[in-house]
């Protein structure tokens, strides 16, 4: 009987055998994969096993942990301010999840990342509490106070950056929401997160950085560095070939302005100081749709930036025929920008023309705060040259100084800007957006550049709502930043 | 491997009996568990657990009262086996006692029933039980051919043991308990090892017969009618298991063990088929209809699928425990294998293995699982007569095919059956039960080493070294 008896513990050793694979598949080669798994709770028990890391605005944190009795969660986040940071922190709820830097940042804020093995192992020996690292953000407490309380109770949205740099100095969104009201799992948290889910203002949307809205005529800065690039345009006091009313090419529809303003053959710095539509939206035509398309992308424009957070992609179309080419260099037709994309276009304007990717996280620390990685200041690119971006700053200062941007005024302090209008809905028949985007300039360059939008305008539809209810935001985000340099 | 150099002259040298390796592996099989002890008191509690002392004496305690009785009535017992199978008792009391502390099962115990009671105190009370069977095997059963006389009996207790439960109520959705009052016995345990002792029994009669006289049709040797009336029984009282109780995992290892025994007792290949299209059939004839097997056939294949989820997440949950053990664990007391929910600490302990000691830790448990079966496979082709080698690959095949259809059911490897891992789970009726196969196999391994008898003095040796005048 030994010759099926050996066979038997062969069958036995490859049971065995099997079971060993198995358990070598499981946990060796899908091991991340079941550790990320969606329905794993232990990602959710890990996040708040610890006292969570705290995000970190002008070295004071704005976020923090409370201590539960929960058997799951030791710990629940709170948030200083919460409906004024949201934009920025994102929220990390024990029932929800995590969005923004509480997400993309998580490994650092739970003390699990990689990057921090050195210190946990440390802690293992030294018996240290374990604990979370911080983000330290690039956002400056004074300005986003003062773009969430300008924004106030309307909806919209404010993004300044410093344009030397790229950082992000405010990011402000309303109406906003408050995640300490869902950062646990009972009752009442799923009820705050129901109700914001269903509310139509939609609070949890990010408009900062994840609504696109037609540019309007904040646009035209962006057509004027094109026409300036392209040597369309050589001088911004010559007179330009602008009829009123134009027709627009390959159509019978004028192209009209707002108001009665003095168009006719406007040189450009007259044009934006007014904001003709006639006179940009002829020159945008003449560029021409490559070349309109070629200095957008420049910009910034067809791309999702990162900051690390996603922010939507702004759009330029790349398929126009002549009369669309000439209606999206006003910002109308299907162009439409996040806020964070206009700013961006003001700050390379103020930078003298190079573009720096924006950021906002300056640095990750340790839970020791020994700083783990430092966010460097990145050149994106350069859109238009030193020569035309001041050309530009030159006429954006004249439209504060004696155009539509007059609200945006600073005392002694130089500041450029642009105004906007933008229409939209069935036959424009919605209340239009009011924008504004613009910098302030100092002696060593410019501190800071600023979009606002506003979406509930309901003031008069004439170009100078944007300078009415957009402008004293961005004045008041300009001043702050420059008051907190002093 | 028999050492006995039978000569005339020097007559028998006995083998060795090994007794002190058995004891120093049971040293390790002891110190191992309460270094594990000492691990989870530290990890949880940042101290040293309070009934250290206690655990200690009383695993010591049983392990030393096993080797005593082995020592003196089984003096040439295989030393690997009771070593083997206290390291498993030890450390499934600490998982278990490591369960028992865990906040979320406590509160899930308080929420459910008002009230948590620790499992690992009863466990230690049914590894004694077990130890003291063990214990009683060795001492009443002086050979084990003693058991080839109540190989109809044997049936007839099996068919009672495996029947009785339809008529108890169902407890987690399978009727596999007989409960009397507090005490509550799984007999399916029990009865693998009595099935073993029957087939032994009456294989070792019938084998010829159904080896030999049985026509062959188309290539396949077919066995007659009368020879083959007590195997269909068998065969179609694991039908009925399955179907009237939905255990999966009892029903499995009777045709495991239905198929190794047939083949090893007959030595044809063509049994093999026989018993595979027998046991094939009755599986896949019982999943056709019944919506239980169904379920857990939907579960293996969708354990994260939400319509799974809603009913059950256990299987789901396992496996993330496994895959949050990574290479090395997270150790003793650190894991969340608690998620699991009731089953945690029986059916799916296994998990709490692969969580907290990792794929290290995992594929050990695995290797000590394989080598009391490799223990019990080499006790078989040591044995000497057919009975003993039947009951012994009986056994270690029951056993291999047990861990194997646990393990593989709370891995994912194949659906999950509801059995629990041998001597590591909670579970009174599993621990005796393999304590007394542990029993029994020594027993076997002690009679397959024991050196034969010295030869009866040659009367023509003598004459020549008579010396005469």
């Amino acid at each position: 009987m030994n010759k099926p008896l050996r066979r038997i513990a062969i069958f036995c050793g490859l049971l065995v055998l099997a079971l060993l694979l198995r358990t070598n598949w499981l946990q060796y080669v899908e091991a991340d994969e079941l550790n990320s798994h969606e329905r794993n709770r232990r990602v959710l028990i890990e996040r708040y096993a610890t006292e969570r890391g705290n995000i970190v605005v002008d070295g004071k944190p704005i976020t923090g942990s409370a201590n539960t009795k929960d058997t799951d969660f030791a710990f629940k986040r709170t948030y200083l301010d919460g409906p004024m940071w949201a934009p920025v922190t994102g929220y990390a709820s024990q029932a929800f999840g995590a969005s923004q830097i509480e997400n993309i940042e998580d490994g650092i804020l739970t003390g699990n990342d990689d990057q921090l093995f050195f210190d946990r192992t440390m802690a293992m020996f030294t018996g240290d509490e374990a604990k979370g690292g911080n983000v330290v953000t690039t956002l400056n407490g004074a300005a986003q106070k003062a773009a969430f309380e300008g924004l106030g109770k309307k909806k919209g949205a404010v993004v300044a950056l410093e344009p030397g740099t790229g950082k992000i100095l405010a990011l402000a969104s309303t109406p906003s929401y408050d995640p300490s009201s869902f950062a646990g799992y009972g009752a009442t948290d799923e009820k705050s997160w129901n109700k914001l889910g269903k509310d139509t203002d939609k609070p949890m949307l990010n408009r900062a950085l994840r609504e696109t809205y037609p540019p309007g005529s904040t646009f035209k800065v962006v057509t004027a560095a094109a026409a300036l690039e392209h040597g369309v345009v050589d001088d911004i006091d010559a007179k330009t070939d602008s009829p009123l009313p134009w027709t627009m090419p390959g159509t019978t529809t004028k192209l009209v302005n707002e108001g009665n303003i003095p168009c006719k053959d406007a040189t450009l710095r007259e044009a934006l100081r007014v904001s003709c539509n006639t006179v940009f939206g002829k020159l945008g035509y003449n560029v021409g749709k490559d070349k309109m398309l070629e200095t957008a992308k420049k910009f910034g424009f067809n791309e999702e930036q990162f900051v690390p957070v996603r922010a939507n992609a702004s759009i330029f179309p790349e398929e126009l025929n002549d009369s669309q080419t000439a209606l999206s260099s006003i910002g109308q037709f299907d162009t439409r920008t996040t806020p964070l994309q206009m700013a961006m276009v003001a700050s390379a304007v103020a930078n003298d023309g190079k573009l720096m990717k924006p950021y906002m996280i300056d640095q990750l620390e340790a839970p020791n705060l020994d700083v783990i990685k430092k966010t460097e200041s990145e050149e994106m690119g350069q859109p238009l040259s030193q020569e035309h971006a001041q050309m530009l700053q030159e006429m954006m200062e004249t439209v504060v100084n004696e155009g539509t941007g007059r609200n945006a005024q600073i005392p002694n302090v130089t500041v450029g800007g642009k105004t906007g209008t933008a229409q939209h809905g069935e036959n424009n028949s919605k209340n239009p957006y009011a924008w504004f985007i613009s910098y302030a300039k100092g002696e060593n360059g410019s501190p800071v550049a600023v979009a606002v939008v506003v979406e509930d305008s309901d003031a008069t539809r004439d170009d100078i709502s944007g300078g009415g209810l957009a402008a004293p935001i961005a004045k008041d985000v300009m001043k702050a930043v420059i008051d907190s340099k002093k | 491997m028999s050492v006995v150099t039978n000569t005339t002259t020097i007559g028998a040298i006995e083998a060795p009996s090994r007794r002190n390796t058995e004891l120093a592996m049971l040293g390790f099989a002891v110190a191992i568990p309460l270094f594990a002890y000492l691990n989870v008191g530290l990890a949880l509690d940042g101290k040293v657990p309070g009934g250290m002392i206690g655990y200690g004496l009383g695993i010591g305690l049983l392990a030393g009262v096993g080797h005593l009785v082995v020592r003196k009535f089984a003096p040439y017992a295989d030393p690997l086996l009771l070593p083997l199978a206290t390291l498993l008792n030890g450390l499934g009391l600490v998982l278990i006692w490591r369960l028992d502390q865990s906040p979320r099962l406590i509160a899930r115990a308080t929420n459910l029933y008002g009230g948590f009671s620790p499992d690992a105190p009863k466990q230690l009370m049914y590894s004694a039980i077990g130890i003291a069977l063990f214990v009683a095997v060795l001492l009443l059963l002086k050979d084990h051919r003693i058991l080839q006389r109540y190989t109809y009996i044997s049936m007839a207790v099996a068919l009672v043991l495996l029947i009785l439960p339809m008529f108890f109520p169902a407890r987690n959705g399978a009727k596999i308990w007989i409960s009397l009052g507090p005490i509550n016995v799984q007999p399916g345990e029990f009865a693998k090892i009595i099935i073993a002792i029957f087939f032994s029994g009456y294989l070792m009669v019938k084998r010829d017969a159904l080896a030999l006289a049985s026509r062959r049709v188309m290539g396949i040797y077919l066995p007659r009618g009368r020879d083959l009336g007590p195997i269909l029984m068998v065969w179609a009282m694991s039908i009925l298991i399955l179907v009237f109780e939905t255990d999966l995992g009892t029903s499995l290892l009777f045709f495991g063990l239905f198929v190794i025994m047939l083949y090893v007792a007959t030595e044809r290949t063509s049994w093999i088929i026989f018993g595979l299209v027998m046991s094939a059939g009755g599986a896949v004839g019982v999943a056709t209809f019944e919506p239980h097997v169904q379920q857990r056939v939907e579960f293996w294949l969708n354990p994260f699928a939400q319509a799974t989820w809603d009913q059950s997440e256990q299987v789901g949950q396992a496996l993330m425990s496994f895959g949050a053990g990574g290479t090395l664990g997270t150790g003793l007391g650190q894991g969340n294998s608690d998620l699991i929910g009731f089953a945690a600490n029986s059916d799916f302990i296994l998990s709490t293995v692969g969580e907290e000691f990792g794929l290290a830790g995992t594929m050990a448990f695995l290797l000590i699982y394989g080598l009391i079966v490799e223990r019990g496979v080499r006790t078989a082709l040591a044995a000497r007569d057919p009975f003993g080698k039947l009951l012994a690959i009986g056994l270690s095949g029951a056993f291999a095919i047990q861990v194997f259809v646990v393990a593989g059911g709370v891995m994912g490897l194949i659906p999950l059956t509801g059995m629990t891992m041998p001597f590591v789970a909670a579970g009174g009726s599993s621990v005796i039960a393999n304590w007394a196969l542990i029993g029994i196999l020594i027993r076997i391994s002690d009679t397959a080493r024991r050196p034969a008898p010295a030869p009866a003095p040659s009367p023509d040796a003598e004459m020549t070294q008579v010396v005469r005048p």
